[in-house]
């Protein structure tokens, strides 16, 4: 067995298994122990409402904090929308996908996913450089720099084999499937959760500050 | 002894003028990135080169490797020079058969002792009965004639890595010559056919230069098995563009777009179609509108199905991932049932010790 037959078959099968599952054991461990709803009677009638409402507007900061935190708001989207188009846009990616769902669509022609590839991992540098260059702020641990390597490394290999540099690509494109396959095995059980953690995470401090009246 | 005419007899009876014969040595030479001066000394060593012995050894094979060679639109030198070369031993060549072809392989295997080159083609299997010639299993033949051999020349897939005999299950459980021959240099000349002049100049550089060429990590010729065909695929462009065909006889099919999304191989494959071309040049599969089938790399038959693309990954269906979701799922619950069950039982603990 060849190490792209590793990658492809067994490695990144066993990783969407842990994926799949990893995410279902973390969303209803967590979700069932939420609390009961409050009883009190709410501060705005409208509350509930305005609860969600934080999901999406709190999906940029308050301008009090503009100065202190566009850097990184601005790197961190460029990073998120650059990857996502990467992930669902480029012909390789659609056709892994196509494999496992049946779903297919159109691809965005190379040289662009090239180049979103690119800006994601500029900003994934620049976001770990303000991260280095001001370790109070960020607090960081082992395992914040152990999830960037994991997050950059398909990008990395990634692009390599997608522009057919350094190694040959057979390897290249091992290499970036086994990377994606250790980010989807560690994704579960890691911060990156936050992809889902996000909705609810919001959704939770938008309810329980309207409950109270709070303005948001 | 009898008059042994060399290649240069044999081209000039042919009718290969000295001209068409010198291009054949350039081409060959720059195609192994010879230094410049070796076409002309291969063309006259070529010349003047007798027949060197060569026993070719056929096992779990289909004959398209040696067709490759013989059945081309007119004579070529790769073919004339194949004939030069191979007529000691060969199943479908010789005129001999049953005693006399087998003494025929004894006594060139015992005139030219230790200077001898082997080809084989097919691959060897290890239930020896599932392939005899003459008695003798493949297996035993191949050890006993590359005993005394210089060298092994694996001409196709099959002898190189396995090829389709060695494709699961695999019946036979057939291995490559590499699998039993150790103590040989061992040249794989891979495809399914191999390219002719692969084979040829892998033989013309050993005739000329008395030593075999470099090889890369499977034991392929780098002259001609270094490149990607991807990176050399003319079709390359729309691959970038994003332009592909998405059946075979849809617009883009039609204008020539890329075949990636229809399983061609090329981005995995390292041959020299792309540029070298087949029927002296004049096309190769994929100008010919079908992806490639990386014919030329280890266990090509098993690399998943031709038509489905490099990207694609290999995890049958996804029931699997059903399974997991619901695993997953009951374990999250058990945790947080657990979970509850611990509060509620901390809960009581502190409002009884209260």
């Amino acid at each position: 067995m060849t190490l792209l037959d590793f990658a492809r078959g067994p490695a990144i099968h066993a990783s969407l298994i842990i994926l799949v599952a990893g995410i279902l054991l973390r969303l209803v461990g967590v979700l069932m122990l939420t609390r009961g709803a409050d009883l009190s009677r709410p501060r705005d009638a409208f509350g509930n409402f305005k609860g969600y409402r934080t999901v999406l507007s709190r999906a940029w900061p308050a301008s009090e904090f503009n100065a202190a935190t566009v850097y990184q708001t601005v790197m961190a989207y460029i990073f998120h929308i650059a990857t996502l188009l990467v992930v669902v846009g480029i012909v390789p990616h659609i056709e892994f996908i196509t494999s496992l769902t049946g779903v297919s669509w159109p691809g965005l022609p190379n040289f662009i996913g090239v180049a979103l590839g690119t800006i994601a991992l500029v900003s994934l540098l620049a976001l770990i450089a303000r991260r280095l260059m001001h370790p109070a702020i960020y607090n960081s641990t082992v395992g914040d720099y152990v999830t960037w390597i994991i997050v950059a490394l398909p990008l990395v290999t990634g692009l390599m084999a997608f522009a057919h540099v350094g190694l040959r690509y057979e390897t290249m494109l091992a290499l970036h499937i086994l990377s994606s396959a250790l980010l989807f095995a560690y994704l579960p059980f890691s911060k990156l959760m936050h992809a889902f953690w996000f909705v609810f995470s919001r959704a939770q401090s938008g309810l329980a500050y309207a409950h109270k009246g709070v303005r948001i | 002894m009898a008059y042994e005419p060399t290649l240069g007899d044999v081209m000039r009876s042919q009718g290969v003028s000295r001209r068409a014969f010198l291009q054949f040595c350039s081409a060959t030479a720059s195609l192994m990135a010879l230094p410049a001066g070796t076409a002309t000394a291969m063309a006259e060593a070529l010349s003047e080169a007798r027949r060197p012995s060569v026993i070719w050894l056929s096992f779990q094979e289909c004959t398209g490797c040696t067709e490759a060679l013989t059945r081309s639109h007119a004579p070529t030198i790769e073919n004339l020079l194949f004939n030069f070369i191979s007529l000691d031993y060969h199943h479908t060549l010789q005129a001999a058969a049953g005693d006399a072809a087998e003494r025929a392989l004894e006594e060139a295997q015992h005139a030219n002792k230790g200077k001898y080159l082997v080809l084989v083609d097919g691959s060897i299997p290890l239930l020896e009965y599932c392939s005899t010639v003459a008695g003798h299993s493949n297996k035993a033949s191949l050890e006993h004639v590359c005993a005394d051999a210089v060298a092994v020349i694996n001409i196709g897939t099959c002898s190189a890595y396995g090829g389709i005999p060695m494709a699961k299950p695999n019946p036979t459980r057939a291995v490559a010559t590499g699998d039993i021959i150790k103590d040989k240099p061992i040249i794989n000349v891979p495809g399914c056919p191999p390219m002719p002049l692969a084979i040829t100049g892998v033989i013309a550089q050993y005739l000329t230069l008395g030593r075999l060429p470099e090889l890369d990590h499977l034991g392929r010729p780098v002259a001609f098995f270094g490149e990607n065909i991807h990176d050399r695929c003319y079709r390359r462009p729309f691959y970038d563009r994003g332009q592909f065909a998405e059946t075979f006889d849809d617009e883009g099919a039609r204008k020539g777009w890329c075949l990636y999304k229809l399983g061609c191989k090329a981005p995995v494959a390292y041959n020299a179609c792309a540029h070298v071309k087949w029927n002296n040049g004049v096309s190769f599969p994929i100008q010919s509108g079908h992806g490639c089938i990386g014919c030329s790399e280890p266990g090509f038959w098993d690399m998943g199905g031709v038509y489905e693309s490099v990207a694609t990954g290999k995890f049958g269906d996804g029931a699997k991932l059903g399974t997991a979701a619901v695993a997953g799922a009951a374990l999250g619950a058990g945790a947080a049932v657990l979970a509850r069950r611990r509060k509620r039982e901390v809960h009581e603990e502190e409002a009884t010790e209260g």
